[in-house]
Order: structure tokens, then C-alpha cells, then sequence
């Protein structure tokens, strides 16, 4: 006899009361101390423990023992659950659970409208909006009586939540799902510190950028630092004191934007590093991508379960715009979770990113499907989240003294069939499926006591809570329904059907037929294994009935799903993009011998015919003739022209973001926060012989940010990307961009002239000397014995400035007209420095003998003009007159597509402006090179540098010269026949994937209409690009928003 | 005997300058001129070597290897070792309709007008012939351009101009000779800032963009129904004026120019054809090469934007635009080859089309695609295009090969017959500052 009443009993006394002491109570006392045993049961502690036949008991909302044989208190409520599961509840590390509603996300930069300068938030607060380290999200608690129920049903009984605004997000608070007062639902008040890169509500124009974000942060550890000797001169300042007293704390960082770029990750762990926080980091999804890479920050991660839905892709001309790298994501998001996994890397999991938690749980069997474990995922979801909240001696595992927070199920919880049947949560019950609790299939026998005394017998076989079949003289047409106590039966006799020819067999069920009005219906209580109740009769009369369970169906335990074997997925390729490569097929270092070449030196011997270049150990080791070297890979060169490669001044490829446009100084901010190593454009400039390119911040203020000189290593990391031992370089602007002339609402930022930006410059400099001055008093006080120490304020912006002075970084200066260029060389001669690099300059030619005797060289385009009031006096042989003055000259691009052809860019001078060969192509090679300070690495074909090669088909001036071969550090990143069989590669992959998505569709599984592959591209925005129909401008992205 | 010989050396013979108001254009040529010993393209995909080329009153009247000079007072120029072309033709252009590019300074813009079907607009009546642009593509052998009006929808109505005039009205070429239909996006839009990712997401997309586009192109196409009733109506109460501004389309003395790039938006440009019977050319087609047999089957011809492009995907070969004008010659499908860069505005026409023979294309299939299918697809082909008996006098002389920024050098022009400054804005001031450094 199965004991079913005591499921009747658990949905009485689910009133486990807390009632807090200072709360005035609407009624009588009714204390009571919830003591209940689970016996029976299959308890599964915590990932490692599984205790079977066991019992829990708990008693006011605590655990007092869990263990096999346990006495059961006898003030406890027995209930029994055989063929149960209890876990631990789930734990959500990363929820906005009862916090108030965010507004939209801000925008960046926009070069159309006047910027929000100062912050908006009135009081003694910090000086940037997006900074709400002041923010405690226990204040702002508010229980959720909706969210929290749609949590339990996902098994979840306590989230940490946060106010998801801000780029410091303040603290977050470890809170039950409970529906008791807040009071007693908060675990933790201050659990946690957050951080992101997301301003949030904050609509200040700073930051604007991710390195801008960066920068800030950076900024405010040591604003925080300084702030802790009261400086007099910054007053009360809540923010800082409040990101003070939560360094302590742990620190989750969120660092996901909207192309949940998976380079941030590694972009905040650094932040961390340089601060001696290791932060909890929110993954992006796509960690499997760069899995080296996130398993070197070292950082525990906060996963969720967010996977792209297949696109519909089955009309070719959709399937077209539907990238390589978006399919392929499409198809390897599943084994993100897998890939931490096996990389060793601690985390955790989070419905944060998924539509809700039913989509979570699915998604969750999907990702074990793909290799995640299944005690991964319980510790993700339990002692891992518990553990780095500091609140494992609460909850996270099922152990005595902790909170009886838990589950029921009726089966292993990460089963597809199983059900969720309790959740309780600090020793309260929140019944979710309570009808499932017991299965009520067998056969009953159901006796009908008429009008008129006499009985009429039926069968009932009972399949589900919804599905079961009366059978009396024959079977009967029969509905019925089950919610766990009430029961209700109607049937009446079947109507003839035909069966389908040919269709055989017993398994045929006849479409449920309507059932006519005068059905038999009965409606009663079940009772367990006794059902009892009314009803009305085909006639009309009332009857009473009562029901009998005869033969129990066979229980058949959920099982464990088979494991099935993990799907076939094509491999992970670097960069995650088309022509990136596996792990092992990428290009290495070689032993390379170029023979009988034409080889451009861009050295005092200029051209040599028929000579051979040595290669090795990423150096030019001889060049000569008849050279040869055992081992080496040789290369015939007859007829080809090779060359040093090519380096361009002025390029924006490779960085998550350019300008940062919320000020008119920030000398703080720097591209090599924001490297992104995945861009294509790294590729398809190889191609154009390529080999560095001085990656450089925007034109969007007078003095923008530090710039990044950078080889084009395909396939390496942001880090790999990286020049080393060049000296540090910032780009300055003058003219129409920093005064916003295109501002079509009009400007309200400092400068509105050329006359403002020299004084921006003369200031920002002042400022600099000064500070330094007052760096250097404080410095010497600090060495004497006995005095007071000072602190003192490290400003990130003047250091770049002092950095300048001291000529330990340099300047490369967009600039366009003569006044400007002029007036920028007299203030920096005012400080004692001088301008490295005017680039752009336009007007070079018109002020070419005052540079040369400045000390500047020019970086120019070879013959844009036209594009704006400014550009209107630029002419295709400014180049030439300024080579001819004696200028170092070179010609770059700032323009991804024109980067391509710098070789053709410098052949211009030799049309317009008659202009050696030999020294137009210096203009690309060496003489930049001498600009970025590298030309004792690269730029020229000599013994000792760096082997960055290119070998031409052709005069490399020449339309029709083509790279064959484009080589950095001796390693051929660019070959022109391997290409071609990339792109085959590139094809197969896409129509292999194209069909995958096709047989998703096809397999009636759901599908989102196919998105074209956009790619937001960062210019300078100072002139037109060329855009291809996928390709948008990320700064004018707010504009697309508008239509 | 006073033959003038005229040595190619512009470069050399330049007067020192100090402004472009004083490149004038050139004045009417009158009786005989010759241009010998040049390798003359004919624009036809024919070379002649060591070819003599006869003018007379501005037309072309002997082209051939043993043609005989008259000892009379004749010009003769000789360009022995140098190339001829056909004038180059600059197939779309906003040259004297905006002077300062960008959006700061609208002053300058004449270009686009407000509104989605401006079937009357006209960009010859806003072209400035003394625009300082104008002289600096010339410079670079471009002596034709079609000038088309920008737009949302219907722009307006283009005009080929010759770049040697005082006025609009010297320089109309061929006024009035197109229609431009913008071709709305089909694509399903980003949705807001990243909505790509939202949506991959399973976030929703607002609006469906394809139909969207499909009812701005209905309404197009109701316009020119409407239009063609409007025609048939005998006693008119009242003139509409956007109507009569299309009337030559259904003439056709005037071609339908549908600027659009995607696969989608070139087949609905084909609907245009199936229904209205217009003259239809892709403008842009970046795309193309994915329809090119197609295109060919309909004879639709494209005037392809600029070769100096990014691919538009990732994935897609590195060098497509490169190679777009050789899939399209290997198809059949006449094509022409544009610049439509803002920061030159065309003069680096020749250089795309010498990007296109790197990459596959013929050479001289790359000289028609600036001269002679140019022509064609403007309608111009009876008097310009190529050098051959009868046409224009449009001609170029470079010093070398003019697809190759490394050979070409311009040294003279002609545009009917007419011999043209090839001074300009930039060779004054290049002058002007030779003259302050004393550079030689």
C-alpha cells in the first residue's frame, strides 16, 4: 500500500514560518519549528556524494542530518520519497534578481551630436557617472515573487544579484528565492564587488571607447589608492570611499559588450593583474575560441548557456551573407562550457544569458551532450558559485548546519525527463510539479452506484495524468485529467471508426472523437489508491462512485540518458574566422633562401639584380650572391623583385575600438588595451605585403590616445600582435575633426577653433610640467627621514604628457593646413619637445622648410583630397616637395582597403611627382620605419634585421605587382598558392555548414531567419570609407539605430 | 610650311601659374589635326601600332598606319613611344554638384534633394564647369563624366558632361540621358546597434526589412505605371511634371540606371526590364559576379564600382572586387569600370582597371571598360569611345601605359578635336611651391 497521503500532508504544512521578531504580526502567533524527513531517498550531497535509501531532516530552515539509517525526530513530518532525488539547489552567480529595471544601454562617441560632459548625478559623488561603486544592491533589494518562482522551477533556490549599471557596479547581495520578507531572504549583504564595460545608464560622452573603459578603471584604482590619505583637495568623495571598502570583496567583472567580443575577457584580467585583483570573470561564450588564452588569466568564469539559434540559410542568396565564423559559432557554442572544462579553468553557470530557464536547462543537457560533465555542471551550479560567494557553509551542498535549500526531483536533475517536483528553500516548500510526485498509472476499478442502487463496474487503465481509457462492455471513448488531487473522468461509448486500410496493428489509437453531451462524467478525490466522488449518468442522473487501484503500473525509474557519442563539429580555427587555420597547421618560423632576386635594399645600395636573401631564425642572415644554406627552404626569385616589407604609419585595423571622443584630452587611453587579433583585414593587408602597421587612436580630440605599432602576425593573440621594443607613440589632432566642425547640432566641447586647440595644447602641457614639478617635490620629501609623507595623485593623462616631454614617447600628429601645423611645432617647442610625425599633412608642402627645421617627418596619403573644407588645398605631389625639402616622407594609408596597395599609393609619387623609384619606395619601407623609431628592426633588406620580406611578382611599384610571398620574423604568413587552397577550405566549410543549418530546418527544429554577418569597422572617421554592404561604420552604428 | 610639332612635354611647358582661373577651356577646332607614331587603343580591343590618327572639325576622320600628313599648316603631335587612348569616360560622378565632400559644409552639396521620387530632378542644372575638382581628373585623362544625382529612391535624372566647357550648357554631352533608381536594401538590417547579435541571440527583429523594401519598390513601379497611363490620357487638365520628366524612359532616350549591389536588388532591376521595357544598368553590382551568366542572358549591363574595395565578407576570396571585371568579361556581360572614391572623385579610375588586369582582366578589355562599353551603356557609342572614323575627336596621349600609375603620365588631351589644358589646381600649387623651395 503506497502511502500517497503524505503528499496531502506536504501541501498543508508548507507554512514554515520565520516571522521576524520586529514585525508587528496581523492576527494570532502560529510558530512553527518546520521539521520535516526525507527518508528514502537517493540524496546527492554535493557532486562527489550520493547517498542511497537516505533521509534528510531539516527543522527551521536548516539541514540537521543527512545519512543513511538516521533516526527520525518524531515531531518531524515523514515524507517518503522512494524513486526521489534530492539535490542541492542551484546557485546564480551572475542575476539582476529583484533590482530595478536598467534603462538602454549608451551609446558611444557620436561625432553628430554635442556630448554630455559632466555627470548628471547630483551629490558627493565621483566625477564619472558610469562609476556607482556606491551602489549596494542589498539596499536596493525587492523580492520577485514572479522571477523567483521562474527560477525555482529551474531549480535555482538562491541567486547573487547586482545592479547591472555602470562600469563599478557596487556590491551584490546572496539572496534566497524565498517568498518571505527581504529580511530574511538576504544570505550575504555584501557579497561581491562589480565591474564592467558598460556605462550603462550613464549618458556622459566619457567613456566612449572600450579602451576608454579601460582607462577609467585604471584611473580609479589609483583616484581609490590616493583618496585613502583624505586629500583635501578632493573633499568627500562617495564613489572612491566606496570602492575603497569593497576591495575586499570578491571582484566579478563582467566584461562582455554587444559583439560579446572574447577579447575582453583577457582586456579586464589585465586591468586585475596590473592592480593585484584577480577578478570573477563573466565569460562572453566564446571561450572556446582562444582557450589558452582565458585559461592563462587565471580567472574563475561565470558561463552562460547562450547558444545561436541555426539561421535559415536555405535560400542561397541569404546563406551568402551568413559568415564562416558566425556558422561556425553557431555549431561550437555548445562545447564553450566542455572547453572550460577540460581546460581546468573553475567556473560557473548562469541562466543570466539565456531567454529563461527552461531554455537554461535545455541548453545546459546540450552542452553535456557536447562533453561537460555532468559533476562539472552540478559544482557549477552549486559549490562552486557557493564557494566563491563565501556562502559554501550555508548553502551549495546538502550538509548539516547549511540551509535546507534543495530540490526534489524524480530523477538524476540533468535527465530530460526528469521533473523538478519540489523546490524548498530555507526549509520551505514551493511545490512545482506536485501532480508528478507519484505516478498514478495502473488499472483501477471503478465502481458507478447509480440512481437506483445498482452498481456498474468499469476498467480503468490509467497511462498519465491526462491519458487514460475506460473500458466497460467495450472500450470507451474516455477523457481524463489528473492535477495531483482532483480527479475528473468522462467517457462515453466509442463511435465507429474505420481503420485506414492496411494499417495494421494494435498500437492504432482512433483520433479522440468529441464526446457527445450526454457523456458519463465524474469528478472525486483521490485519496491515493481510493478514488471517490459524484457525477451525472448518460442520463442525466447523479451518481456516486468510488474507484479502486488494482494493479499498479510497473514504476520505471527515470533513467540516466544513455550518453550519447559528443556531435561531429568542424575544429577550432586562429583566428576564428575565414583563413584562420587549426592549431597545427599554423605557419612556422622557417629557414628561408630567396635566390636571384632583384632585391630592393632601401639602403645606400638601393637595387641589387640577381642576389639572394638568407633567412634565418626569423633574421635576414646574408644577402648576396650564390649564397646557400643546408636545410633551407629555397625559393626561386628569378624574375621578382623582393622587398622589406611594407610598414604603414596610419592604420586602424586590429582594435576593438579608435576614438575616444568624450574629451579633448585623453592621453590615457591606449590601443594595446584593445587589440583584436581576429580582424581579417590583418589578412588581406599580408597580402598587399604588409608586415607592421602603426595602429593609431582617432582624430575625434586634440590629444587622443596611445598608439600601438604592431606586426601582422595572423593567428596570434592580442599580446602576439605586438612590436616589441618599439618606442610609445600618441596620435594628436588638430583642425576640423577635434573642433567638431560635422557636428550637425552644434559644439559644446572645448575647441571650437584653431585657436582653442593650441590652447588645448599649451594647457594640457602646463598642466603636464606642473604635475610632474609637483611629482618630483613629493618625491623628494618623501626620500628625506622624518618628513610627512605626501601622497600623490598619478594622473594616467599627464603621465603620457610627461612622458612626451621627456621625450620618452612621441607624437604623431594628424594634421591638415599650414596654420595648425605651425602652431602645434611653436608649443611643442614652447616644452622642449618636438613633433615626431605630422601625418596626413596635407599642407606639408606649403610648410615643408619650417618642419625640417622643427625636426618632423610626414606621413601622408598619396593623393586624397576634396573630402572636406580642410583637405581643399592637398595635392598629389606634396609628397615629392616635401622629400625634395628633405623631409623623411612616407605615405600610409588609414584606410583598411587602400592598406592593400601601399605600393601602388607610393608609386603616385613617382607619377605626380617624379620622384625616384628608388625613394618612393623608401616611403613605405624604410622612412617609416625611421618615424616609428624601428629602422634598426625593420624597413630595409640587411644582415641582422628582422626578417619581414616580401617577394613581388613584379617591380613592386608596379599596378601589376602582386605579393607571392609576404613573411614576418621568417615565417610566411602570407603564401599566394596556399591561399588559393584556403579559400577551397573556406567554401567546403561554409557549404558543410550551410547544410548542417538546411538539416536543422529540415529536422523541424527552430530556426531564426538569416542575419547577414555586419561588421562594425573602427575608422577615424576624418574622411570616407569605402564600405561594402556588410560593413558598418561602429561609430555611425547609433545613427543605424535611428532607421 | 608652318607645322606646328608639338612635343609631349606638358609637364615642362607648364606656365607658372597662380590660379586655376586661368585654364581656359580650349576653343573649337577647326580644320586638320594629326597625332602620329602613337600605339593607339582603339577602345574596341584593337591596337594599332605606330598609328596616325586625322581630325578634322573636331571628328575623327583616318585612324591607320599609313595615313599621310599634308604639308599645310596642320598640328601635328607626335607620339612616337606613347600610348593613345579614347578619352576615358567617367561613368558615375558628382563632379560640379559637390565641390567639398563630407557633410560639413552643405553650401556645397547639389547633389541630393529631398524626397524619394524626383523623377524631375536634374543634375546638369546645378553642374559648375568651373568646379576645382573638375581640372584634376582631367589631368588623368578623363574627359567625359556621367553626372547623376543622388537619392533615396528615384534621384533624378544624370547627364554625360565633357570636362572642357564654360558652362552647363558647353559641357552637356549628353544631357538628361539617365534615370537613377535607388535600389532600397533587402538585406535584414543589424536592427539597431549590434541587432545582428541580439537576434542571433533569439532576440526579434523589428520590421521585416525585404518587404519593407519590396513596398518602396511597388511604389516605384506604381509611379511609372501611372506615368504611362498619364500618356495615354488625350486632353490633359493639368501638366504633371514628374511624369514628363520620364516620358524619354518609355522613349527610350533615356536608360534606367538602378544603383544596387545585392544578388536580390539586381534581379528585381531585371523586373524592370519585363515590365516597362526600359533600358536597364546595374550601377555598383559589387555582387555581380555571382549572377554574371544571368545578367548576360538579359543583356544588362553593369557599370562597376570601384575595383579598390573590400570584400564583403570575411570569408569571401580576398581579392574579389579585384577580380569581379574578369568574371563579368569571362560571362559576356558588357560592363564598364568605375571610381566612385570620395576622397578623388574618379581620377583613380584608370588604376582600378589596372587593378582588374592584375587580376585577370584583359588589358585592353580594361581600356573599353573606361571608353568603349562606357559608351555603350551611356548611349554615346555613335560619337565617343573609341578612336575610329566618324566619332569625336576624344583622345589621350600618356607618356606610358595609363593603367599603370607607375607609367602613366598624361601629356595631352583632346576633346572634339579640341587640345585641353591639362593645368589644374594641383599643378598650379605643385608650381607655386617648386617656386618657393627652388626645387627644379
Amino acid at each position: 500500500m503506497r502511502k500517497r497521503w503524505l503528499l496531502f500532508s506536504a501541501l498543508l504544512a508548507c507554512v514554515v514560518s520565520q516571522a521576524q521578531e520586529t514585525f508587528f504580526v496581523n492576527g494570532v502567533a502560529d510558530k512553527r519549528d518546520g521539521t520535516y524527513a526525507f527518508t528514502n531517498a537517493t540524496i546527492v550531497k554535493d557532486a562527489n556524494t550520493t547517498l542511497q535509501n537516505a533521509t534528510m531532516v531539516i527543522r527551521e530552515g536548516k539541514i540537521i542530518a543527512v545519512g543513511n539509517g538516521l533516526a527520525i525526530p518524531k515531531d518531524a513530518t515523514v515524507i517518503d520519497c522512494k524513486d526521489k532525488f534530492i539535490y542541492p539547489s542551484f546557485i546564480d552567480i551572475y542575476s539582476d534578481y529583484g533590482m530595478p529595471q536598467q534603462n538602454r544601454q549608451a551609446a558611444p562617441f557620436n561625432f553628430n551630436a554635442p556630448p554630455q560632459l559632466f555627470s548628471n548625478q547630483k551629490g558627493a559623488y565621483g566625477w564619472n557617472q558610469a562609476l556607482k561603486a556606491d551602489v549596494e544592491a542589498h539596499k536596493l533589494f525587492a523580492a520577485d515573487e514572479a522571477r523567483a518562482k521562474s527560477l525555482r522551477e529551474g531549480g535555482f533556490g538562491v541567486v547573487l544579484t547586482h545592479n547591472k549599471d555602470g562600469i563599478a557596479r557596487g556590491t551584490g547581495t546572496v539572496v534566497a528565492l524565498g517568498s518571505e520578507r527581504e529580511n530574511l531572504m538576504i544570505l550575504k549583504e555584501k557579497a561581491t564587488a562589480h565591474y564592467s564595460f558598460n556605462k550603462g545608464s550613464s549618458q556622459q560622452s566619457y567613456p566612449s571607447s572600450m579602451m576608454g573603459n579601460i582607462a577609467l578603471l585604471r584611473q580609479t584604482y589609483f583616484d581609490a589608492q590616493w583618496y585613502k590619505s583624505n586629500p583635501s583637495a578632493e573633499g568627500v568623495n562617495i564613489t572612491l570611499k566606496a570602492w575603497n571598502d569593497v576591495q575586499s570583496l570578491p571582484q566579478i567583472f563582467d566584461p562582455s559588450d554587444r559583439l560579446s567580443d572574447l577579447w575582453n575577457l583577457m582586456r579586464a584580467d589585465r586591468i586585475g593583474d596590473e592592480f593585484g585583483v584577480q577578478y570573477i570573470l563573466k565569460a562572453s561564450g566564446k571561450e572556446y575560441q582562444r582557450i589558452k588564452d582565458v585559461a592563462a588569466t587565471k580567472a574563475p568564469l561565470i558561463v552562460g548557456l547562450n547558444f545561436p539559434a541555426a539561421q535559415d540559410v536555405e535560400d542561397p542568396n541569404d546563406a551568402r551573407l551568413v559568415s564562416l565564423a558566425d556558422m561556425k559559432h553557431w555549431e561550437l557554442a555548445p562545447s564553450n562550457p566542455a572547453a572550460i572544462e577540460k581546460a581546468g579553468i573553475p567556473f560557473c553557470l548562469t541562466p543570466a544569458d539565456t531567454r529563461d530557464v527552461r531554455t537554461f536547462m535545455a541548453n545546459l543537457r546540450k552542452a553535456m551532450e557536447y562533453g561537460l560533465s555532468e559533476k562539472a555542471a552540478m559544482e557549477a551550479l552549486t559549490k562552486n558559485p557557493a564557494t566563491m560567494l563565501g556562502v559554501y557553509d550555508q548553502v551549495g551542498s546538502l550538509d548539516a548546519g547549511k540551509w535546507a535549500n534543495f530540490v526534489i526531483t524524480n530523477g538524476p536533475v540533468f535527465a530530460e525527463r526528469t521533473t523538478i517536483l519540489h523546490n524548498w528553500v530555507q526549509g520551505k516548500k514551493f511545490g512545482i510539479k506536485e501532480d508528478s510526485w507519484n505516478s498514478i498509472n495502473g488499472l483501477y476499478n471503478i465502481t458507478v452506484i447509480n440512481a437506483d442502487g445498482s452498481n456498474t463496474n468499469y476498467t480503468l487503465d490509467v497511462k498519465g495524468n491526462s491519458n487514460a481509457t475506460a473500458v466497460g462492455k467495450d472500450t470507451l471513448n474516455t477523457r481524463f485529467t489528473f492535477d495531483g488531487k482532483m480527479v475528473k473522468i468522462s467517457f462515453a461509448p466509442a463511435t465507429q471508426r474505420r481503420r485506414p486500410a492496411g494499417f495494421g496493428g494494435g498500437n492504432f489509437q482512433a483520433p479522440a472523437a468529441p464526446l457527445p453531451a450526454n457523456a458519463t462524467k465524474l469528478t472525486g478525490v483521490s485519496n491515493g489508491d481510493y478514488w471517490q466522488g459524484t457525477g451525472v449518468d448518460s442520463l442525466g442522473n447523479a451518481v456516486n462512485w468510488s474507484a479502486t487501484l488494482t494493479t499498479p503500473a510497473t514504476a520505471k525509474a527515470a533513467e540516466a540518458p544513455a550518453p550519447k557519442p559528443a556531435p561531429k563539429v568542424g575544429e577550432v580555427i586562429y583566428p576564428f574566422t575565414a583563413f584562420g587555420v587549426g592549431e597545427n597547421n599554423q605557419p612556422k618560423q622557417e629557414t628561408v633562401l630567396f635566390k636571384n632576386a632583384t632585391v630592393w635594399t632601401s639602403e645606400k645600395q638601393g637595387i641589387l639584380q640577381n642576389t639572394d636573401v638568407l633567412v634565418k631564425n626569423g633574421k635576414i642572415d646574408k644577402v648576396g650572391k650564390n649564397l646557400s644554406a643546408d636545410g633551407a627552404r629555397v625559393i626561386d626569385a628569378t624574375g621578382k623583385h623582393l622587398t622589406a616589407g611594407v610598414i604603414d604609419e596610419h592604420s586602424h585595423i586590429a582594435s576593438a575600438s579608435t576614438n575616444e571622443g568624450g574629451q579633448t584630452v585623453t592621453s590615457e587611453v591606449r590601443i594595446q588595451d584593445n587589440l583584436d587579433p581576429d580582424d581579417i583585414n590583418i589578412y588581406r593587408q599580408l597580402s598587399g605585403g604588409v608586415t607592421s602597421s602603426h595602429i593609431l587612436h582617432g582624430s575625434a580630440n586634440t590629444i587622443g590616445g596611445q598608439t600601438q605599432l604592431i606586426k601582422l602576425r595572423w593567428g596570434t593573440n592580442d599580446e602576439g600582435l605586438k612590436f616589441q621594443g618599439a618606442d610609445p607613440f600618441i596620435k594628436f589632432a588638430l583642425g576640423e575633426n577635434v573642433k567638431r566642425t560635422s557636428a550637425a547640432t552644434g559644439n559644446n566641447r572645448f575647441p571650437d577653433t584653431r585657436m582653442g586647440v593650441e590652447q588645448v595644447l599649451t594647457d594640457a602641457f602646463q598642466r603636464a610640467k606642473d604635475y610632474e614639478a609637483n611629482m618630483k617635490a613629493v618625491e623628494a620629501n618623501n626620500k628625506k627621514k622624518g618628513a610627512t609623507p605626501m601622497i600623490f595623485r598619478r594622473d594616467l593623462e599627464l603621465d603620457a604628457l610627461v612622458e612626451i616631454m621627456n621625450k620618452k614617447r612621441f607624437i604623431t600628429c594628424h594634421s591638415y593646413v599650414a596654420s595648425e601645423i605651425t602652431s602645434t611645432m611653436r608649443v611643442a617647442e614652447k616644452f622642449g619637445f618636438r613633433i615626431n610625425t605630422f601625418t596626413h599633412i596635407l599642407e606639408g608642402y606649403k610648410v615643408a622648410d619650417k618642419m625640417k627645421a622643427h625636426g618632423a617627418a610626414a606621413s601622408t596619403f598619396s593623393d586624397w583630397w576634396a573630402y572636406k573644407l580642410e583637405v581643399q588645398d592637398a595635392i598629389p605631389q606634396n609628397a615629392a616637395i616635401m622629400n625634395a625639402v628633405g623631409l623623411n616622407v612616407a605615405i600610409n594609408s588609414d584606410d583598411a582597403e587602400m592598406a592593400r596597395r601601399l605600393n601602388q599609393e607610393a608609386a603616385k609619387s613617382v607619377k605626380y611627382g617624379g620622384v625616384s623609384e628608388e625613394d618612393a619606395w623608401k616611403m613605405v619601407t624604410i622612412n617609416p620605419a625611421k618615424m616609428l623609431h624601428v629602422d634598426d628592426k625593420v624597413g630595409s633588406i640587411k644582415a641582422g634585421k628582422d626578417a619581414d620580406l616580401v617577394l613581388w611578382s613584379d617591380n613592386p611599384l608596379s599596378i601589376y605587382a602582386k605579393s607571392l610571398y609576404t613573411m614576418v620574423d621568417g615565417t610566411i604568413y602570407f603564401d599566394r598558392e596556399k591561399d588559393l587552397q584556403m579559400r577551397k577550405d573556406v567554401k567546403a566549410e561554409r557549404l558543410r555548414l550551410i547544410s548542417k543549418m538546411v538539416g536543422e530546418k529540415a529536422q523541424g527544429r527552430p530556426t531564426i531567419p538569416a542575419q547577414p554577418s555586419y561588421k562594425y569597422i573602427h575608422t577615424c572617421l576624418d574622411h570616407g570609407h569605402k564600405l561594402g554592404m556588410l560593413e558598418i561604420e561602429a561609430e555611425d552604428a547609433d545613427e543605424h539605430d535611428n532607421h | 610650311m608652318k607645322k606646328t610639332l608639338f612635343i609631349c612635354a606638358a609637364w615642362l611647358s607648364l606656365s607658372v601659374a597662380t590660379a586655376q582661373e586661368t585654364v581656359y577651356p580650349a576653343k573649337e577646332q577647326k580644320g586638320l589635326l594629326f597625332i602620329k607614331n602613337g600605339t593607339v587603343h582603339v577602345g574596341n580591343g584593337q591596337v594599332i601600332e605606330n598609328a596616325t590618327i586625322e581630325v578634322r572639325d573636331g571628328k575623327i576622320t583616318k585612324v591607320g598606319s599609313n595615313i599621310a600628313i599634308p604639308a599645310d599648316d596642320v598640328k601635328v603631335y607626335d607620339a612616337k613611344g606613347k600610348h593613345v587612348y579614347p578619352g576615358l569616360i567617367l561613368p558615375t560622378s558628382t563632379l560640379g554638384i559637390q565641390e567639398i565632400g563630407g557633410n560639413a559644409v552643405r553650401g556645397s552639396n547639389d547633389y541630393r534633394e529631398i524626397g524619394d521620387v524626383n523623377a524631375g530632378v536634374r543634375a546638369l542644372a546645378a553642374y559648375n564647369a568651373d568646379s576645382k575638382i573638375i581640372n584634376t581628373v582631367k589631368a588623368n585623362g578623363i574627359l567625359l563624366a556621367h553626372i547623376i544625382p543622388q537619392g533615396s529612391l528615384v534621384g533624378g535624372v544624370s547627364s554625360v558632361v565633357q570636362l572642357d566647357a564654360w558652362n552647363y550648357e558647353d559641357a552637356a554631352y549628353a544631357p538628361d540621358n539617365g534615370m537613377n533608381l535607388y535600389m532600397p536594401s533587402l538585406l535584414a538590417g543589424p536592427g539597431g546597434r549590434f541587432g545582428r547579435l541580439f537576434a542571433a541571440f533569439g532576440g526579434q527583429i523589428q520590421t521585416d526589412p525585404v518587404k519593407q523594401a519590396l513596398d518602396r519598390i511597388e511604389a516605384v513601379k506604381e509611379f511609372f505605371r501611372d506615368a504611362k497611363a498619364y500618356y495615354q490620357k488625350d486632353a490633359k487638365t493639368s501638366i504633371n511634371i514628374k511624369f514628363e520628366a520620364a516620358r524619354p524612359l518609355f522613349e527610350k532616350k533615356q536608360k534606367l540606371f538602378v544603383h544596387c549591389d545585392q544578388v536580390k536588388q539586381m534581379l528585381l532591376a531585371l523586373d524592370f526590364v519585363k515590365e516597362f521595357g526600359f533600358d536597364v544598368v546595374i550601377v555598383g553590382g559589387s555582387e555581380s559576379w555571382q549572377i554574371a551568366d544571368l545578367l548576360k542572358q538579359n543583356n544588362v549591363p553593369v557599370i562597376l564600382s570601384q575595383m579598390h574595395n573590400l570584400p564583403t565578407l570575411d570569408d569571401d576570396d580576398i581579392d574579389q572586387p579585384f577580380k569581379t571585371p574578369a568574371a563579368l568579361q569571362k560571362a559576356g556581360v558588357l560592363f564598364a569600370i568605375t571610381d566612385d572614391d570620395s576622397q578623388n572623385r574618379g581620377r583613380n579610375m584608370p588604376f582600378n582597371a589596372g587593378t582588374a588586369v592584375a587580376y585577370g582582366l584583359d588589358k585592353e578589355a580594361a581600356i573599353s571598360a573606361m571608353t568603349l562599353n562606357t559608351a555603350k551603356i551611356l548611349g554615346i557609342a555613335n560619337r565617343t569611345g573609341s578612336i575610329e572614323v566618324g566619332k569625336d575627336a576624344n583622345i589621350v596621349i600618356s607618356e606610358g601605359d595609363i593603367l599603370d600609375m607607375r607609367s602613366s603620365k598624361i601629356s595631352h588631351a583632346f576633346i572634339q578635336g579640341r587640345h585641353v589644358s591639362l593645368d589644374n589646381k594641383h599643378s598650379q600649387l605643385y608650381e607655386r611651391y617648386k617656386h618657393k623651395y627652388g626645387i627644379k
